[in-house]
Protein backbone atom coordinates (compact mmCIF):
# COMPACT_ATOMS: atom_id res chain seq x y z
CA UNK A 1 0.00 0.00 0.00
CA UNK A 2 2.56 2.16 1.05
CA UNK A 3 6.37 1.71 -0.45
CA UNK A 4 8.86 4.44 0.52
CA UNK A 5 12.05 4.18 -1.33
CA UNK A 6 15.36 6.03 -0.57
CA UNK A 7 14.19 8.93 0.77
CA UNK A 8 16.91 11.44 1.21
CA UNK A 9 16.17 14.89 2.64
CA UNK A 10 18.75 17.34 3.10
CA UNK A 11 18.02 21.29 5.45
CA UNK A 12 21.15 23.25 4.74
CA UNK A 13 23.80 21.20 5.85
CA UNK A 14 21.95 18.43 8.07
CA UNK A 15 20.86 15.03 6.36
CA UNK A 16 17.46 14.56 7.74
CA UNK A 17 17.05 11.27 6.12
CA UNK A 18 19.24 9.37 4.54
CA UNK A 19 18.24 6.85 2.60
CA UNK A 20 15.12 5.41 4.39
CA UNK A 21 13.13 2.52 2.06
CA UNK A 22 10.28 0.46 3.84
CA UNK A 23 6.89 -0.93 2.56
CA UNK A 24 3.40 -1.30 4.33
CA UNK A 25 0.94 -3.48 3.89
CA UNK A 26 -2.61 -3.20 4.33
CA UNK A 27 -3.51 -4.32 7.77
CA UNK A 28 -0.02 -3.28 8.61
CA UNK A 29 0.35 -1.31 11.76
CA UNK A 30 3.60 -0.08 11.22
CA UNK A 31 5.25 2.02 14.36
CA UNK A 32 7.81 4.49 13.30
CA UNK A 33 10.59 4.71 16.57
CA UNK A 34 13.52 6.86 16.80
CA UNK A 35 15.11 9.95 19.56
CA UNK A 36 13.77 13.15 18.56
CA UNK A 37 15.15 14.37 15.79
CA UNK A 38 16.03 11.24 14.02
CA UNK A 39 13.92 12.36 11.29
CA UNK A 40 10.49 10.46 11.62
CA UNK A 41 8.69 13.55 11.02
CA UNK A 42 10.75 14.58 7.97
CA UNK A 43 10.02 10.97 6.12
CA UNK A 44 6.34 10.98 7.29
CA UNK A 45 6.10 15.13 5.94
CA UNK A 46 7.87 13.60 2.69
CA UNK A 47 5.08 10.51 2.31
CA UNK A 48 2.04 12.99 2.79
CA UNK A 49 3.73 15.19 -0.23
CA UNK A 50 3.98 17.96 2.25
CA UNK A 51 8.01 17.88 1.77
CA UNK A 52 9.40 17.33 -1.12
CA UNK A 53 12.41 14.80 -1.53
CA UNK A 54 15.89 15.73 -2.15
CA UNK A 55 16.21 11.96 -4.31
CA UNK A 56 14.09 8.55 -3.37
CA UNK A 57 10.22 8.67 -3.64
CA UNK A 58 7.00 7.13 -2.03
CA UNK A 59 4.65 4.99 -3.64
CA UNK A 60 0.85 5.12 -2.19
CA UNK A 61 -1.41 2.47 -4.00
CA UNK A 62 0.25 2.65 -7.19
CA UNK A 63 0.95 6.38 -6.98
CA UNK A 64 4.06 8.02 -7.08
CA UNK A 65 3.99 11.17 -4.64
CA UNK A 66 6.60 12.86 -6.75
CA UNK A 67 4.97 12.51 -9.71
CA UNK A 68 1.22 13.14 -8.25
CA UNK A 69 1.11 14.58 -5.13
CA UNK A 70 -2.30 15.67 -4.99
CA UNK A 71 -3.88 12.15 -5.94
CA UNK A 72 -1.64 10.24 -2.99
CA UNK A 73 -3.42 13.53 -0.51
CA UNK A 74 -6.37 12.02 -1.95
CA UNK A 75 -5.76 8.50 -0.88
CA UNK A 76 -4.24 9.41 2.55
CA UNK A 77 -5.12 10.80 5.98
CA UNK A 78 -2.60 12.48 8.06
CA UNK A 79 -2.58 13.93 11.03
CA UNK A 80 0.36 15.94 11.66
CA UNK A 81 2.32 16.22 15.08
CA UNK A 82 0.63 18.28 17.22
CA UNK A 83 -2.83 17.96 15.33
CA UNK A 84 -2.81 21.91 13.66
CA UNK A 85 -6.45 22.98 13.01
CA UNK A 86 -8.91 26.27 12.43
CA UNK A 87 -8.91 27.63 16.11
CA UNK A 88 -11.65 29.92 15.27
CA UNK A 89 -13.88 27.38 13.79
CA UNK A 90 -15.99 24.80 15.63
CA UNK A 91 -15.96 21.14 15.30
CA UNK A 92 -18.79 20.90 13.08
CA UNK A 93 -17.37 23.57 10.84
CA UNK A 94 -13.63 22.59 10.43
CA UNK A 95 -15.12 18.88 9.82
CA UNK A 96 -17.38 20.13 7.57
CA UNK A 97 -14.90 22.06 5.56
CA UNK A 98 -12.58 19.24 5.16
CA UNK A 99 -15.19 17.09 3.79
CA UNK A 100 -15.84 19.61 1.15
CA UNK A 101 -12.66 19.46 0.04
CA UNK A 102 -12.39 15.51 0.23
CA UNK A 103 -14.69 15.98 -2.78
CA UNK A 104 -18.14 15.62 -0.35
CA UNK A 105 -19.80 18.02 -2.30
CA UNK A 106 -23.56 17.69 -1.73
CA UNK A 107 -25.16 18.34 2.07
CA UNK A 108 -26.25 14.98 2.74
CA UNK A 109 -22.97 13.52 1.81
CA UNK A 110 -20.63 16.11 3.92
CA UNK A 111 -22.96 15.48 6.92
CA UNK A 112 -22.91 11.80 6.50
CA UNK A 113 -18.88 11.58 6.46
CA UNK A 114 -19.01 14.54 9.37
CA UNK A 115 -21.12 12.17 11.75
CA UNK A 116 -19.48 9.16 11.25
CA UNK A 117 -15.72 10.89 11.92
CA UNK A 118 -17.68 12.41 15.43
CA UNK A 119 -19.10 8.88 16.05
CA UNK A 120 -15.55 7.12 15.77
CA UNK A 121 -13.77 9.85 17.57
CA UNK A 122 -16.46 10.57 20.40
CA UNK A 123 -16.61 14.26 19.12
CA UNK A 124 -20.49 14.59 19.31
CA UNK A 125 -20.43 16.06 22.79
CA UNK A 126 -18.08 19.01 21.63
CA UNK A 127 -19.52 19.37 17.97
CA UNK A 128 -19.98 23.15 18.33
CA UNK A 129 -17.64 24.40 20.43
CA UNK A 130 -14.74 26.45 19.11
CA UNK A 131 -11.87 24.57 18.39
CA UNK A 132 -9.10 26.64 20.43
CA UNK A 133 -11.23 26.10 23.42
CA UNK A 134 -11.24 22.41 23.30
CA UNK A 135 -8.32 20.41 25.42
CA UNK A 136 -5.51 18.97 24.35
CA UNK A 137 -7.28 15.58 24.14
CA UNK A 138 -9.96 17.15 22.16
CA UNK A 139 -7.73 18.48 19.66
CA UNK A 140 -5.75 15.68 19.38
CA UNK A 141 -8.78 13.39 18.17
CA UNK A 142 -10.70 16.74 16.11
CA UNK A 143 -6.94 16.09 14.31
CA UNK A 144 -8.22 12.26 13.93
CA UNK A 145 -11.63 12.78 13.02
CA UNK A 146 -10.12 15.26 10.20
CA UNK A 147 -7.32 12.21 8.96
CA UNK A 148 -9.66 9.59 8.41
CA UNK A 149 -13.10 11.48 7.55
CA UNK A 150 -12.79 10.22 4.24
CA UNK A 151 -12.22 6.61 4.96
CA UNK A 152 -8.79 6.51 3.46
CA UNK A 153 -7.35 4.04 2.50
CA UNK A 154 -3.60 4.42 4.25
CA UNK A 155 -3.07 6.40 7.39
CA UNK A 156 -0.10 8.47 8.47
CA UNK A 157 0.03 9.39 11.84
CA UNK A 158 2.58 11.84 13.72
CA UNK A 159 2.27 11.21 17.45
CA UNK A 160 -1.26 10.06 17.88
CA UNK A 161 -1.41 9.82 21.16
CA UNK A 162 1.26 12.24 22.26
CA UNK A 163 0.26 14.46 24.87
CA UNK A 164 -3.43 12.06 26.02
CA UNK A 165 -3.90 10.42 29.05
CA UNK A 166 -3.93 7.18 29.77
CA UNK A 167 -7.66 6.21 29.03
CA UNK A 168 -7.54 8.41 26.05
CA UNK A 169 -4.67 6.58 25.14
CA UNK A 170 -6.38 3.33 25.37
CA UNK A 171 -8.86 4.46 23.00
CA UNK A 172 -6.63 5.81 20.16
CA UNK A 173 -4.94 2.47 19.97
CA UNK A 174 -8.10 0.77 20.19
CA UNK A 175 -9.52 3.04 16.89
CA UNK A 176 -6.12 2.33 15.29
CA UNK A 177 -6.77 -1.48 16.00
CA UNK A 178 -10.00 -1.79 15.01
CA UNK A 179 -9.32 0.89 11.62
CA UNK A 180 -5.91 -1.26 10.64
CA UNK A 181 -8.01 -4.14 9.55
CA UNK A 182 -8.42 -3.32 5.99
CA UNK A 183 -5.84 -0.05 6.11
CA UNK A 184 -2.54 0.83 5.96
CA UNK A 185 -1.27 2.58 9.02
CA UNK A 186 2.22 4.11 9.88
CA UNK A 187 2.43 5.73 13.44
CA UNK A 188 5.39 7.57 14.73
CA UNK A 189 6.11 7.39 18.15
CA UNK A 190 8.39 7.46 21.25
CA UNK A 191 6.73 5.42 23.56
CA UNK A 192 7.72 1.43 23.27
CA UNK A 193 5.01 0.34 25.22
CA UNK A 194 2.55 1.67 22.68
CA UNK A 195 5.21 -0.28 20.11
CA UNK A 196 4.24 -3.71 21.70
CA UNK A 197 0.55 -2.94 22.59
CA UNK A 198 -0.44 -2.45 19.16
CA UNK A 199 2.15 -2.60 16.15
CA UNK A 200 2.32 -5.36 13.78
CA UNK A 201 5.82 -4.19 12.68
CA UNK A 202 8.52 -1.98 14.14
CA UNK A 203 11.03 0.46 12.00
CA UNK A 204 13.90 2.32 14.33
CA UNK A 205 15.64 5.35 12.26
CA UNK A 206 18.93 6.77 13.61
CA UNK A 207 20.04 9.63 12.40
CA UNK A 208 18.07 9.68 9.07
CA UNK A 209 19.29 5.94 8.29
CA UNK A 210 16.96 3.06 9.06
CA UNK A 211 18.82 0.50 11.93
CA UNK A 212 15.72 -1.61 12.09
CA UNK A 213 12.56 -3.10 10.59
CA UNK A 214 11.16 -6.58 11.69
CA UNK A 215 8.23 -7.82 13.97
CA UNK A 216 8.33 -6.73 17.67
CA UNK A 217 8.90 -10.05 18.69
CA UNK A 218 12.14 -10.03 16.52
CA UNK A 219 13.16 -6.58 18.09
CA UNK A 220 12.80 -8.15 21.24
CA UNK A 221 14.57 -11.26 20.44
CA UNK A 222 17.84 -9.75 19.44
CA UNK A 223 18.32 -9.46 23.39
CA UNK A 224 16.92 -11.80 25.36
CA UNK A 225 15.37 -10.53 28.93
CA UNK A 226 16.40 -7.27 28.16
CA UNK A 227 13.62 -4.65 28.59
CA UNK A 228 12.98 -2.84 24.91
CA UNK A 229 13.87 0.35 26.06
CA UNK A 230 17.59 -1.21 26.07
CA UNK A 231 17.60 -2.40 23.26
CA UNK A 232 16.37 0.59 21.63
CA UNK A 233 19.10 2.33 23.49
CA UNK A 234 21.99 0.29 21.91
CA UNK A 235 20.19 0.68 18.52
CA UNK A 236 20.07 4.39 18.52
CA UNK A 237 23.62 4.65 20.44
CA UNK A 238 25.24 6.33 17.56
CA UNK A 239 22.71 9.81 18.11
CA UNK A 240 24.57 10.35 21.92
CA UNK B 1 -9.77 24.53 -9.82
CA UNK B 2 -12.67 23.29 -8.06
CA UNK B 3 -11.38 23.05 -4.82
CA UNK B 4 -11.25 27.23 -4.98
CA UNK B 5 -15.10 27.39 -3.37
CA UNK B 6 -14.09 25.47 -0.74
CA UNK B 7 -11.47 27.33 -0.03
CA UNK B 8 -13.08 31.22 -0.37
CA UNK B 9 -16.17 29.81 1.42
CA UNK B 10 -13.72 28.56 4.18
CA UNK B 11 -11.21 32.01 4.25
CA UNK B 12 -14.23 34.20 3.52
CA UNK B 13 -16.25 33.07 6.64
CA UNK B 14 -13.36 32.74 8.70
CA UNK B 15 -13.22 37.04 8.90
CA UNK B 16 -16.21 37.11 10.30
CA UNK B 17 -15.77 34.44 12.85
CA UNK B 18 -13.43 36.21 14.95
CA UNK B 19 -14.03 40.08 15.40
CA UNK B 20 -11.00 41.05 13.23
CA UNK B 21 -13.67 41.59 10.19
CA UNK B 22 -15.89 44.08 12.55
CA UNK B 23 -12.85 46.04 13.67
CA UNK B 24 -11.55 46.21 10.16
CA UNK B 25 -15.13 47.04 8.60
CA UNK B 26 -15.50 50.05 11.09
CA UNK B 27 -11.88 51.16 10.70
CA UNK B 28 -11.92 51.26 7.43
CA UNK B 29 -15.29 52.86 7.02
CA UNK B 30 -14.64 55.70 9.80
CA UNK B 31 -10.93 56.78 8.61
CA UNK B 32 -12.23 56.55 4.95
CA UNK B 33 -15.07 58.53 5.54
CA UNK B 34 -13.39 60.71 7.80
CA UNK B 35 -10.73 61.58 5.67
CA UNK B 36 -13.01 62.75 2.97
CA UNK B 37 -15.37 64.51 5.19
CA UNK B 38 -12.71 66.47 7.76
CA UNK B 39 -9.27 66.59 5.28
CA UNK B 40 -10.28 66.44 1.74
CA UNK B 41 -13.08 69.26 2.76
CA UNK B 42 -16.30 66.65 1.08
CA UNK B 43 -18.93 69.55 2.68
CA UNK B 44 -16.64 73.12 2.30
CA UNK B 45 -16.17 71.95 -1.67
CA UNK B 46 -20.01 71.63 -2.40
CA UNK B 47 -19.71 69.62 -5.16
CA UNK B 48 -22.17 66.66 -5.79
CA UNK B 49 -18.21 64.36 -6.23
CA UNK B 50 -17.08 61.40 -4.60
CA UNK B 51 -13.50 62.89 -5.56
CA UNK B 52 -12.46 63.79 -2.01
CA UNK B 53 -13.57 60.49 -0.97
CA UNK B 54 -11.73 58.55 -3.48
CA UNK B 55 -8.63 60.72 -3.59
CA UNK B 56 -6.91 59.06 -0.14
CA UNK B 57 -7.82 55.64 -1.25
CA UNK B 58 -3.85 54.83 -2.39
CA UNK B 59 -2.97 56.34 0.76
CA UNK B 60 -4.95 54.58 3.15
CA UNK B 61 -4.97 51.15 1.51
CA UNK B 62 -1.12 51.72 2.11
CA UNK B 63 -2.36 50.93 5.67
CA UNK B 64 -5.10 49.34 5.94
CA UNK B 65 -4.99 46.58 3.50
CA UNK B 66 -1.30 44.71 4.48
CA UNK B 67 -3.51 44.73 8.01
CA UNK B 68 -5.77 42.64 6.14
CA UNK B 69 -3.41 41.19 4.06
CA UNK B 70 -0.61 40.02 6.53
CA UNK B 71 -2.55 37.02 8.22
CA UNK B 72 -3.04 35.47 4.78
CA UNK B 73 -0.06 33.27 4.85
CA UNK B 74 1.89 34.14 7.95
CA UNK B 75 -0.98 32.72 10.57
CA UNK B 76 -0.86 29.63 8.16
CA UNK B 77 2.52 28.78 8.92
CA UNK B 78 2.20 30.13 12.91
CA UNK B 79 -0.21 27.82 13.45
CA UNK B 80 1.04 25.11 11.84
CA UNK B 81 -2.55 25.03 9.98
CA UNK B 82 -0.24 25.27 6.41
CA UNK B 83 1.01 21.08 6.80
CA UNK B 84 -3.41 20.06 7.30
CA UNK B 85 -3.71 22.67 3.98
CA UNK B 86 -1.04 21.40 1.83
CA UNK B 87 -1.78 17.57 2.65
CA UNK B 88 -5.38 18.04 1.74
CA UNK B 89 -6.25 17.63 -2.07
CA UNK B 90 -5.15 20.82 -3.07
CA UNK B 91 -3.02 22.23 -5.55
CA UNK B 92 -0.42 25.54 -4.53
CA UNK B 93 -2.48 27.56 -7.23
CA UNK B 94 -5.60 26.49 -5.65
CA UNK B 95 -4.98 27.57 -2.69
CA UNK B 96 -3.43 30.77 -3.17
CA UNK B 97 -5.93 32.01 -5.45
CA UNK B 98 -8.68 30.87 -3.34
CA UNK B 99 -7.23 32.91 -0.23
CA UNK B 100 -6.51 35.70 -2.56
CA UNK B 101 -10.10 35.65 -3.75
CA UNK B 102 -11.64 35.27 -0.26
CA UNK B 103 -9.71 38.75 0.94
CA UNK B 104 -10.03 40.71 -1.74
CA UNK B 105 -13.66 39.61 -1.78
CA UNK B 106 -14.08 40.90 2.13
CA UNK B 107 -11.77 44.29 1.20
CA UNK B 108 -14.66 44.75 -1.48
CA UNK B 109 -17.18 44.74 1.16
CA UNK B 110 -15.20 47.20 2.74
CA UNK B 111 -15.11 49.38 0.13
CA UNK B 112 -18.67 49.25 -0.89
CA UNK B 113 -19.57 49.78 2.99
CA UNK B 114 -19.43 53.55 1.94
CA UNK B 115 -22.48 52.99 -0.65
CA UNK B 116 -24.86 55.12 1.16
CA UNK B 117 -22.44 58.05 1.11
CA UNK B 118 -22.88 57.93 -3.06
CA UNK B 119 -26.93 57.70 -1.91
CA UNK B 120 -26.69 60.53 0.01
CA UNK B 121 -24.86 62.57 -2.96
CA UNK B 122 -27.34 61.59 -5.64
CA UNK B 123 -30.16 62.38 -3.20
CA UNK B 124 -28.71 66.09 -2.21
CA UNK B 125 -26.88 66.73 -5.78
CA UNK B 126 -26.96 65.23 -9.35
CA UNK B 127 -23.77 63.96 -9.56
CA UNK B 128 -21.98 62.49 -12.77
CA UNK B 129 -22.78 58.39 -11.41
CA UNK B 130 -20.43 57.11 -14.19
CA UNK B 131 -17.45 58.58 -12.12
CA UNK B 132 -18.71 57.60 -9.23
CA UNK B 133 -19.38 54.21 -10.74
CA UNK B 134 -15.48 53.75 -12.25
CA UNK B 135 -14.02 55.39 -8.93
CA UNK B 136 -15.18 52.33 -7.07
CA UNK B 137 -13.92 49.90 -9.75
CA UNK B 138 -10.56 51.72 -9.52
CA UNK B 139 -10.97 51.39 -6.43
CA UNK B 140 -11.43 47.57 -6.24
CA UNK B 141 -9.01 46.68 -8.95
CA UNK B 142 -6.12 48.74 -7.22
CA UNK B 143 -7.25 46.80 -3.41
CA UNK B 144 -6.34 43.72 -5.21
CA UNK B 145 -3.09 44.88 -6.66
CA UNK B 146 -2.52 45.62 -2.68
CA UNK B 147 -3.65 42.34 -1.49
CA UNK B 148 -1.50 40.77 -4.44
CA UNK B 149 1.89 42.39 -2.93
CA UNK B 150 0.78 41.99 1.00
CA UNK B 151 -0.43 38.05 -0.17
CA UNK B 152 3.29 37.90 -1.07
CA UNK B 153 4.96 39.12 1.70
CA UNK B 154 2.86 37.11 4.24
CA UNK B 155 4.26 34.28 2.34
CA UNK B 156 7.77 34.96 3.26
CA UNK B 157 7.19 34.71 6.90
CA UNK B 158 5.53 33.61 9.77
CA UNK B 159 5.45 36.50 11.68
CA UNK B 160 2.44 38.72 10.98
CA UNK B 161 4.26 41.98 12.45
CA UNK B 162 7.17 41.34 9.66
CA UNK B 163 4.64 40.29 6.80
CA UNK B 164 2.97 44.09 7.89
CA UNK B 165 6.22 45.89 7.77
CA UNK B 166 7.19 44.44 4.72
CA UNK B 167 4.03 44.95 2.98
CA UNK B 168 3.95 48.60 3.96
CA UNK B 169 7.69 48.93 2.72
CA UNK B 170 6.82 47.52 -0.56
CA UNK B 171 3.43 48.92 -1.31
CA UNK B 172 5.01 52.38 0.06
CA UNK B 173 7.32 52.29 -2.83
CA UNK B 174 5.03 51.63 -5.73
CA UNK B 175 2.84 54.36 -4.25
CA UNK B 176 5.62 56.67 -4.16
CA UNK B 177 6.86 56.52 -7.89
CA UNK B 178 3.92 58.39 -9.25
CA UNK B 179 3.54 60.58 -6.20
CA UNK B 180 3.85 64.28 -7.21
CA UNK B 181 6.09 65.02 -4.56
CA UNK B 182 8.23 62.32 -5.35
CA UNK B 183 8.08 62.74 -9.31
CA UNK B 184 8.93 66.28 -8.75
CA UNK B 185 12.26 65.73 -7.15
CA UNK B 186 12.74 62.83 -9.74
CA UNK B 187 12.76 65.27 -12.22
CA UNK B 188 15.39 66.96 -10.90
CA UNK B 189 17.70 64.94 -11.81
CA UNK B 190 16.31 62.68 -15.04
CA UNK B 191 15.09 63.16 -18.15
CA UNK B 192 10.72 64.03 -18.13
CA UNK B 193 10.88 60.20 -19.92
CA UNK B 194 12.51 58.51 -17.22
CA UNK B 195 10.25 60.29 -15.03
CA UNK B 196 7.18 59.23 -16.93
CA UNK B 197 8.54 55.30 -16.86
CA UNK B 198 9.09 55.26 -13.23
CA UNK B 199 5.68 57.04 -12.40
CA UNK B 200 4.04 53.79 -14.59
CA UNK B 201 4.85 51.70 -12.17
CA UNK B 202 2.75 53.34 -9.02
CA UNK B 203 -1.44 52.68 -7.84
CA UNK B 204 -1.45 56.98 -7.97
CA UNK B 205 -0.76 57.23 -11.82
CA UNK B 206 -3.50 54.37 -12.83
CA UNK B 207 -5.67 55.16 -9.93
CA UNK B 208 -6.02 58.77 -11.18
CA UNK B 209 -7.81 58.02 -14.12
CA UNK B 210 -10.57 55.98 -12.84
CA UNK B 211 -11.60 59.17 -10.41
CA UNK B 212 -12.00 61.28 -13.06
CA UNK B 213 -14.52 58.19 -14.73
CA UNK B 214 -11.68 57.07 -17.62
CA UNK B 215 -11.77 53.42 -17.83
CA UNK B 216 -8.78 52.44 -19.49
CA UNK B 217 -8.19 48.79 -20.47
CA UNK B 218 -4.31 49.60 -19.60
CA UNK B 219 -4.70 50.34 -15.91
CA UNK B 220 -7.08 47.59 -15.61
CA UNK B 221 -4.27 45.38 -17.11
CA UNK B 222 -2.19 46.96 -14.61
CA UNK B 223 -3.73 46.50 -11.61
CA UNK B 224 -4.36 43.06 -12.31
CA UNK B 225 -1.05 42.13 -13.89
CA UNK B 226 0.08 43.26 -10.79
CA UNK B 227 -1.77 40.99 -8.73
CA UNK B 228 -1.03 38.19 -11.02
CA UNK B 229 2.19 38.68 -10.76
CA UNK B 230 2.61 38.94 -6.90
CA UNK B 231 0.14 35.87 -6.73
CA UNK B 232 2.64 34.00 -9.43
CA UNK B 233 6.02 34.92 -7.15
CA UNK B 234 3.54 33.70 -4.29
CA UNK B 235 3.34 30.35 -5.46
CA UNK B 236 7.10 30.44 -5.90
CA UNK B 237 7.77 31.01 -2.49
CA UNK B 238 5.36 28.49 -0.98
CA UNK B 239 6.50 25.47 -3.32
CA UNK B 240 10.32 26.70 -2.56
Amino acid sequence: MIEVKALVKTFGAIRAVNGVSFTVRRGDILGFLGPNGAGKSTTMKMITGFLRPDAGTAIVDGIDVAKDPVAVKRKLGYLPESAPAYPEMTVEEFLGFIAEIRGFRTAAARRAQVERAVGLTHLASVRNQTIETLSKGYKQRVGFAQALLHDPPALVLDEPTDGLDPNQKNEVRDLIRHMAVEKAVILSTHILEEVEAICTRVIIISKGRLVADETPAQLRARQPGARLDEIFRSLTQSDL
Amino acid sequence: MQQIGPLFKREFLGYFRSPVAYVFLVVFLFTSVGLAFFVGGFFKANLASMESFFVFHPWLFLFLIPAAGMRLWAEEKRTGTVELLFTLPVTTLEAVLGKFLAAWAFLTLAILLSLPLALTVGWLGSPDWGVIASSYLGSILMAGAYLGVCSLTSALTKNQVISFVLSVLACFVLLCLGWSVFSGVLGTVLPVWAVDLVANFSFITHFDAFTKGIVDPKDVAFFLSLAGFTLFLNIVVLER
